[in-house]
């Protein structure tokens, strides 16, 4: 497949204070993000993942190298509605996404800005509301729902645009255990149907649902690979002062007590169909 | 010093057409020296409850007792609640608005009415409890520091009235793993130095399996469960009906029960899960 958002030699730099001056919060990134694929970027507090993430559908733009999504380069001013619609983004907080005092009406904001029919606007509306599971409550009041139901409508009005790929930037941050699972279940589901997702994160088990996971540490890639490999790496990760997932936590404690786990398992169902053949 | 909290009931907007019961006969005793885990999903009652503890919201029916006060009594001065129970917010970050660490921290006890060379000598003192250095961070401006130092300088400000129940709103949220960890180490720090009752909300079961003596549940503005955490999260059925779930480590082990796997029951901790496993896969 093709890559949908190319990333070279990426630097980025906050503008300077007096006291602090500058800081490259990236330095010399390079990243492909093939179309289709299900990406989880994860980092500590302050390691540049969000600032990635920002780059990502110029909402800031590189102060050196440069990121195309698709063939537009994200600083070509031209192009940039191009590179919002096909790159949306979903943000931490939830209450921050939400404009509308309707559900229907929140969604409908970003296609009716595109300057879409009506009559399609109310397909998308429908759609994405569907996709979300919240077609039920199209016609309430966004503040009245759970911040997990208000996270997917925000995630809706993104999907309304019909972006072939979608930035989630910490969307469970904020969220109870339960819409935690929502959001990633949503997540999952619209890769599924082909959506390209790139999930910034830094919880570790949702990190193990995606094909592919960057690690940032202090403004470059640590690690790159499948989960498999990149979880497999305990020493570099806990230099970098990263918890591993539970279900590889607990295979490195038991293999060092000499029980022989394959490699390669890092989710807790993997976990247990391994220890289910003994049964 | 203990709690008491009996047949305590808070309706939003009462008399209102959109009035809402938050709280519904709510009963419980806290002990000496407890830490004690709130859990329930959003939306539960939890920050309602947690706000009557210290007087922010009064009830609508029923009292609360902290040590020999009643501070649901009518003419019960606020003043004297505060001094005994420090309430940290969620994200408690975005409160912090002095000049400098020392001042932010010093601002609750002054408005207490503490001596000023005493209100440094506690500022060194709180300051350490969360680990922070004062040399190098007392005279800072808290906006310079990191999130998770911001946090700790937040609490700070709290511990600083001396507070005999500390209570945190869910004090980890929003943070990385390390600064997460660090949180947590100086809970217990916090605890062993001022013996105190803590009381925190917490989104994140196994903090809550290891830091508590009792877990309290709530769902749709009731207590619905009290007990130990190997109590509570022995009972993942009703956990999980209510939007909850129970630490990683048991949902392990639960999910190897669901597969028809023999395991222990009530495995909460990481390290319990490890010897269950162990003693299983170690005789294949």
């Amino acid at each position: 497949m093709a890559d949908i958002i190319r990333i070279e030699n990426l630097t980025f730099e906050y503008p300077s204070t007096e006291e602090a001056g500058s800081k490259k919060a990236l330095e010399n990134i390079n990243l492909n993000i093939e179309q289709g694929t299900f990406t989880a970027i994860i980092g500590k507090n302050g390691s540049g993942k969000s600032t990635l993430a920002k780059n990502l559908n110029g909402l800031l733009l590189p102060s050196g190298g440069r990121i195309l999504v698709k063939e537009w380069d994200t600083a070509d001013d031209e192009h940039i509605w191009d590179i919002r619609q096909t790159a949306g983004m979903v943000f931490q907080n939830p209450d921050n996404q939400l404009i509308s005092s309707i559900v229907e009406d929140d969604v409908a904001f970003g296609p009716e800005n595109l300057g879409i029919e009506p009559s399609e606007i109310r397909r998308r509306v429908d759609s994405a509301l569907e996709a979300v599971n919240m077609s039920k409550f199209s016609k309430k009041a966004p503040h009245l729902l759970s911040g997990g139901q208000k996270q997917r409508i925000a995630i809706a009005g993104v999907v309304a645009m019909r972006p072939e790929c979608i930035i989630f930037d910490e969307p469970t941050a904020m969220l109870d255990p339960k819409g935690r699972e929502e959001i990633m279940t949503i997540i999952k589901q619209l890769n599924k149907e082909g959506i390209t997702a790139v999930l910034i994160t830094h919880f570790m088990d949702e990190a193990v649902l995606a094909d592919r996971v960057v690690i940032i540490n202090e403004g470059s890639i640590l690690l790159d690979g499948t989960p498999e490999y990149v979880f497999a790496q305990e020493d570099i990760l806990k230099s970098a002062n990263m918890d591993l997932p539970l279900a590889v936590e607990m295979s490195n404690r038991l293999r060092r007590r000499g029980i022989d786990i394959p490699k390669g398992i890092v989710t807790v169902e993997e976990m247990v169909e391994f220890i289910c053949q003994y049964k | 010093m203990s709690i008491q909290v009996r047949n305590l009931t808070h309706i939003y907007g009462k008399g209102q057409p959109d009035s809402q019961l938050a709280l519904e006969n709510i009963n419980f005793d806290i002990y000496d020296e407890e830490i004690v885990g709130i859990i329930g999903h959003t939306g539960s009652g939890k920050s309602t409850l947690l706000q009557h503890l210290n007087g922010l919201l009064k009830p609508e029916e029923g009292t609360i007792v902290v040590g020999n006060d009643e501070i649901t009594a009518p003419n019960f001065p606020m003043r004297n609640i505060r001094k005994k129970v420090g309430l940290v917010f969620q994200y408690p970050e975005y409160q912090l608005f002095e000049e400098t660490v020392a001042l932010d921290i010093a601002f609750g006890p002054k408005n207490l009415g503490m001596p000023e060379d005493e209100i440094w000598d506690r500022i060194k003192e709180v300051l350490e409890m969360v680990d922070l250095d004062y040399d190098e961070v007392a005279d800072k401006s808290p906006f310079e520091l990191s999130g998770g130092q911001k946090r700790r300088v937040a609490i700070a400000g709290v511990l600083a009235m001396k507070p005999q129940v500390l209570i945190l709103d869910e004090p980890t949220a929003g943070l990385d793993p390390k600064a997460h960890k660090s949180i947590l180490e100086m809970i217990q720090r916090v605890h062993e130095k001022e013996k105190n009752i803590i009381i925190f909300v917490s989104h994140n079961m196994e903090d809550i399996a290891n830091l508590s003596d009792k877990v309290m549940v709530m769902d749709c503005g009731k207590l619905v469960m009290v007990g130990t955490p190997k109590e509570i999260f022995a009972q993942r059925d009703r956990l999980n009906q209510i939007g909850l779930n129970v630490p990683p480590a048991a949902d392990l082990i639960y999910k190897l029960k669901d597969a028809g796997i023999p395991m222990a029951d009530g495995v909460v901790s990481m390290e319990e899960a490890e010897e269950e496993l162990y003693n299983y896969l170690r005789k294949k």
